[in-house]
């Protein structure tokens, strides 16, 4: 489940960006203040079952007759929590792996790569299943195992980028200057190897997020009825027949979300490559 | 040993550990699991089994053992390929596995198929070429971000419920197979035709590029004999990881589409708490990706010449 | 007299860039015969290589071409198609560009590559295509064409590499062949032999476009020289004239800036760095004649002498090409204490195949108080490594050094940490050498003590080095390479050292600009007091900076001594062939082609571990 850091950033800076910008902003409102853009997502209307987009609900309702508004706009909170949790735990779990097997002596690096190399050898998406598996589902866990998925990904880069800070020639220089070796990696080798490592952990938030949504779209997430995007459009999949809308704004929330996440960290990993001529 | 060899021997060394260490932080997961492992496979905790019951399956289970001895067990009965048995169906999980591969195996391989063709095309005929890079950069990056149940489910929506053109469910024939291979090949084509783009434009900006058009050779010589090539390394690099996305995407696509393979049986698996099931799939993914990554790594070195001196 | 074979008046390149548009080549007028080589010189930045690739129709995306005439062989070049183009390039004009580990596509064999102008132009079969190429790599001087051919580039030696683009872009038997530098980056027993390669093509009537920064380079081969500056022929004629007594004040410093291996060491603390000036004579910034109208106008084109054309208001009003010699190298005090103590340093590396190479073999030597003491050599014959064990950076497999009579070497690194100060670094690529994040005076404060008057002293050290500390804010990788070396250098002086070691600190670096630092180098020794450990593989540059030199080839020092005396009077084989290689500027009719046997080429151009 590594985003592919090959992938460029656009080189251009366009409105789309600040669409990006404005839609994350939106979800993280959403997701703190649910209550501000929606009624309750669990009310039942039992008169306004399966309706189209229209007044009074205008996203429509599900199968129960709930708003489905109101179950996007709460379901913010589930998508947000199990992508940025995460990714921040993935990041912070393979920064201090990655460093340690670079930095940390021959048999302490080869005993953490090889751990890595195991748990990259298949699918993130199985990990995930396996760690749920053990777990039971659940978001906590959800995030448990997107975050065990991702983190060897990030100890790898971590590691090789270690390995290159190390050997560079300005590490070179702060040892001729008779550094000490803390200091040189508090100054030098930490925040070179850092800064790339958060704009990565930035473009690994969709996926994040479109794992969290897969988990739950398989019934592994949040249990119901709690509101998940995924979880609605399992739902959604059974009602094909009556009405697609009932999938298309869950999706769409997904989509622009990711999306929006992907856009933002593109344009910071394009900022950073092009701070130096 | 010829450096080939050698490096075969390493790879065959890598893949053997890869698989045990797979096996060993399943069976690790199962004893984590908290509670009675007899009360799940007697069907949960829910199921009110009688004492009796947990005690047999206890004993047929080997419960009783001491931990190393059950890990002993269960190594040795993967290493004659013995996979166990599902808690669920009563049934060999080889048989369970084998029953659903072929379904599994059409859906990726066509799909893997379509992927890489569409990112070579898109690649090849908008490469350098500005325009057209930014209307398929944009429609690679929608495909990037959309999670693939959706995509499927608004293909399953548009295409059989309302258009007809596809059957809403079934596994007869190619047909069924359409939207499903689809739905698998849009994400990975968007992320391996920017990459196959940037291989390249980067190469088009090599200075043995500039030789090459020194020499009057026209543009499409130089970027189907000199270009592409350089653009199907880090395309080799990360197929692994596309390759790896294509099967998660399985999982998921198989549920929207409800067809039967590998990924149901998973579910139901993870969902029922089937450690043999798991375990088995796992270790059975485990083997066919350092499978995979060998002969991609393989195909690697036949590309660039520079690597095949390095031992690994 | 023949008719011209390319004519070009009046050329003018502009390319339209983000940040507006630049103009490449100014009103560039020249013309070039059969069987002649005309050597265009120039800086990085001069538009030496948008002029040769104009004629092959690549000056690349969003260049804007004008000239009144540009014509190859009779024919407009401005009026031809896409197609036109193709016919021309490879069939009519070959082009050899610098560096052939990324000219030649890695991915390739070398027959390949060799033969793709043959299959371009279908000029072989299926059947007599091997046998054309194996006929080209021998025409080159490659030994074992029928093996070479099924290689990659990465496996030959960078002198073959070079050679088998030479015979890709001679294999379909052009007019014109442009060299856009076709030795840089060869070790100067190599470089020679290439010249003769071309050399030889020249003879066989191919008309030769020799594209280079190096007079001494072009002065063996060129029969007309062509000086860029900033986009603008300054000065053009026939060689031996041009390079005897230089008219524009421009090509003047540029022969006086080439290190040479004999005659007077010039002083060189005149030359002034300025970027060309937009409007007027670009050189007018730097120029120590330049007065109110060169700033205003641009001269035209005048003749001068005979056939010889200058743009300048002062022609031959420069001081002469040596402006007075240096004044004597700092004496060292006859038996001054060694600073330095190097004795019997051997070190082995593991090849790839799992073989022992020794990079290293018993090298000694010492290195006094205030000494400059160079040590030469090609690439792979261990003097980076040699610098590397001096800096402690890893351990010799044996022999030992010793600092003040103290040891260094085979110490543990807490031992060492407070007496690191003591020997700095300057290397080649100094941008490498610094924190990406860090600004300049973050450069160069880390080497200083966490004192009050911290940033006084980091702008103290810029002045020492001639950097203006407007540039303290700046990020290194905004500077100029010459600026880039002068913050390296003082980095390397903050903690007062006793020894610098440079590791082909100018090597980098354009000849005027190199000529500047190692005048600074000089003066710091003077004034700061600090021993030199010179490594470099430019003979030139050594005889300019050390007292001092060692030889060294194959991992052993063949040869140590006075500079002056080994190279007036060279007692290694070794040293005399490196000596005879060195290309100068010598007055004099330009050197022939030697008969051209297919010599024995060294393979072994291994790089040394860096």
């Amino acid at each position: 489940m590594t985003a592919p850091a090959l992938a460029r950033p656009y080189r251009k800076v366009r409105p789309g960006l600040w669409a990006a910008w404005a839609f994350l902003a939106l979800v993280c409102c959403a997701a703190l203040f649910p209550a501000l853009f929606a009624g309750a997502p669990d009310q039942v209307d039992a008169t306004a079952v399966l309706r189209g987009p229209g007044a009074g609900h205008p996203f429509g309702t599900d199968q129960l007759g709930r708003d489905i508004l109101a179950r996007v706009v709460y379901g913010a909170r589930a998508s947000l929590f199990v992508g940025l949790g995460s990714t921040l735990l993935a990041g912070a779990v393979g920064s201090a792996w990655g460093l340690l097997a670079a930095l940390g002596g021959r048999a302490v690096g080869e005993a953490a790569m090889r751990l890595a190399d195991i748990l990259l050898a298949f699918p993130g998406i199985l990990t995930a299943l396996l760690v749920v598996a053990v777990l039971g589902p659940g978001t906590r866990n959800a995030t448990l195992a997107i975050t065990i998925a991702l983190a060897p990904g990030f100890a790898r880069i971590v590691r090789v980028q270690a390995l290159v800070v190390r050997d560079s020639a300005y590490v070179r220089a702060a040892i001729n200057l008779g550094l000490r070796p803390w200091r040189i990696l508090r100054r030098h080798i930490v925040p070179n190897v850092l800064a790339p490592l958060l704009i990565l952990a930035t473009l690994n938030v969709g996926t994040a997020i479109i794992a969290g949504a897969s988990l739950s779209f398989l019934g592994l997430g949040p249990r119901p009825p709690a509101p998940e995007w995924g979880s609605m459009l399992a739902q959604a999949r059974n009602y094909l027949d009556v009405s697609w809308t009932l999938a298309l704004f869950p999706g769409a929330a997904i989509t622009l979300t990711v999306m929006s996440a992907t856009a933002a960290g593109r344009a910071l990993q394009a900022r950073y490559e092009r701070r130096e001529p | 040993m010829p450096p080939l060899a050698r490096w075969l021997a390493r790879r065959l060394a890598l893949t053997l550990f890869v698989l045990w260490g797979t096996a060993t932080l399943a069976f690790a997961g199962m004893r984590l699991v908290p509670g009675d492992p007899a009360h799940v496979i007697a069907g949960g905790v829910q199921a009110n089994a009688t004492p009796e019951v947990l005690e047999t399956i206890r004993a047929q289970y080997g419960l009783h053992d001491p931990l190393p001895v059950q890990y002993a067990i269960f190594i040795g009965r993967l290493v004659r390929a013995d996979l166990g048995e599902s808690y669920q169906l009563n049934q060999p999980v080889s048989t369970v596995v084998l029953e659903q591969l072929g379904a599994t195996v059409s859906l990726a391989a066509g799909a893997a198929v379509l992927g890489f063709t569409l990112a070579l095309v898109l690649a090849l005929l908008t490469a350098g070429r500005p325009r057209a890079g930014a209307l398929t950069r944009a429609l690679e990056f929608c495909a990037i971000s959309t999670p693939n149940f959706w995509i499927g489910i608004l293909l399953l929506g548009a295409f059989s419920f309302s258009l007809n053109w596809f059957p809403v469910l079934g596994e007869d024939g190619p047909r069924a197979l359409v939207l499903p291979w689809i739905t698998l090949a849009l994400p990975i084509a968007g992320v391996l035709a920017q990459i196959t783009r940037e291989g390249l434009e980067r190469a088009l900006g090599q200075p043995f590029t500039l030789t090459a058009r020194s020499r009057g050779a026209t543009e499409n010589r130089i970027r189907l004999r000199h270009a592409l090539r350089h653009a199907a390394l880090p395309v080799l690099t990360l197929s692994g990881w596309a390759l790896g996305e294509l099967l998660a995407g399985v999982v998921v696509v198989e549920t929207v589409f409800a067809r039967q393979g590998l990924g149901q049986v998973v579910v139901s698996a993870v969902n029922g708490r089937d450690f043999p099931v798991v375990t088995g799939v796992v270790v059975l993914a485990a083997l066919t990706f350092s499978v995979i990554n060998t002969g991609l790594d393989l195909l690697y070195r036949v590309v660039d010449p520079r690597v095949r001196q390095a031992a690994l | 007299m023949t008719e011209p074979l390319v004519v070009v008046d009046g050329l003018s390149v502009d390319f339209t860039t983000r940040h507006g548009p630049v103009r490449a080549v100014r009103d560039v007028s020249l013309t070039l015969r059969a069987g002649e080589c005309l050597a265009v010189v120039g800086e990085s930045g001069s538009g030496k290589s948008v002029t040769a690739r104009t004629l092959l129709g690549l000056a690349g995306q969003g260049a804007d071409v004008r000239a009144r005439t540009l014509s190859f062989a009779g024919h407009d070049l401005r009026r031809l198609g896409a197609r036109q183009w193709r016919r021309l390039r490879g069939r009519q004009v070959g082009y050899v560009l610098q560096d052939a580990l990324t000219s030649l596509d890695p991915l390739r064999r070398i027959g390949y590559e060799v033969a793709e102008p043959l299959e371009v132009h279908g000029l072989a079969t299926r059947d007599d295509l091997d046998d054309q190429v194996v006929g080209l790599l021998a025409e080159v001087g490659i030994p074992d064409p029928e093996v070479r051919l099924l290689q990659y580039p990465h496996e030959l030696s960078g002198g073959l590499r070079q050679r088998a683009l030479i015979a890709s872009a001679i294999a379909a038997r052009p007019r014109l062949l442009i060299a856009d530098e076709p030795t840089t980056a060869l070790d100067v027993t190599v470089q020679a032999q290439v010249l003769d390669v071309l050399a030889a093509r020249r003879d066989a009537g191919t008309a030769l476009l020799l594209i280079s920064h190096d007079l001494a380079v072009v002065a063996r081969l060129a029969d007309h020289v062509a000086i860029l500056y900033a986009g603008t022929v300054v000065e053009q004629g026939p060689a031996a004239e041009l390079l005897a007594a230089p008219a524009h004040p421009y090509t003047a410093d540029l022969l006086a800036a080439v290190p040479s291996v004999e005659g007077p060491v010039p002083d060189l603390s005149g030359l002034r760095s300025a970027p060309a000036a937009q409007e007027g004579c670009p050189y007018a910034p730097r120029c120590p004649l330049a007065d109110d109208r060169c700033r205003e106008r641009l001269p035209e084109a005048l003749p001068y002498d005979t056939g010889r054309l200058v743009r300048c208001w002062y022609p031959g009003g420069a001081p002469a090409s040596v402006p007075g010699e240096r004044s004597a190298v700092p004496v060292v005090p006859a038996r001054a204490e060694p600073v330095l103590t190097v004795r019997g340093l051997t070190k082995r590396f593991r090849s790839p195949d799992g073989s022992h190479r020794t990079a290293v073999d018993d090298v000694s030597f010492d290195l006094a108080a205030g000494e400059a003491l160079g040590i030469v050599g090609e690439s792979g014959s261990g003097k980076s490594t040699t610098a590397r064990i001096v800096l402690a950076e890893f351990e010799p497999d044996a022999g030992s050094v010793l600092l003040h009579g103290e040891p260094w070497s085979g110490l543990r690194e807490r031992d060492r940490r407070a007496r690191r100060s003591r020997i700095q670094l300057v290397d080649q690529d100094p941008l490498s050498s610094f924190d990406p994040r860090y600004t300049v005076e973050e450069v160069v404060a880390e080497a200083l003590p966490r004192t009050r008057d911290r940033g006084e002293r980091v702008a103290e050290l810029l002045g020492q080095v001639g950097l203006d500390p407007a540039i303290l804010r700046r990020r290194p990788g905004q500077l100029s390479g010459g600026q880039r070396q002068r913050v390296a250098i003082a980095r390397a002086l903050a903690p007062g050292p006793d020894v610098l070691v440079c590791d082909e600190p100018v090597s980098a670096l354009d000849v005027t600009v190199q000529a500047q630092i190692l005048t600074l180098l000089t003066r710091l020794r003077r004034d700061a007091g600090v021993s030199l450990l010179f490594i470099s593989h430019d003979l030139g540059v050594i005889r300019q900076v050390c007292d001092r030199v060692a030889v060294m080839k194959d991992g052993k020092v063949v040869e140590t001594g006075q500079v002056e005396t080994v190279f007036r009077a060279p007692q290694a084989t070794y040293t005399r062939a490196l000596l005879a290689a060195v290309p100068r500027i010598g007055p004099g009719p330009r050197v022939p082609a030697r008969p051209r046997v297919p010599e024995p080429v060294p393979v072994t151009d291994l790089k040394g571990p860096t």
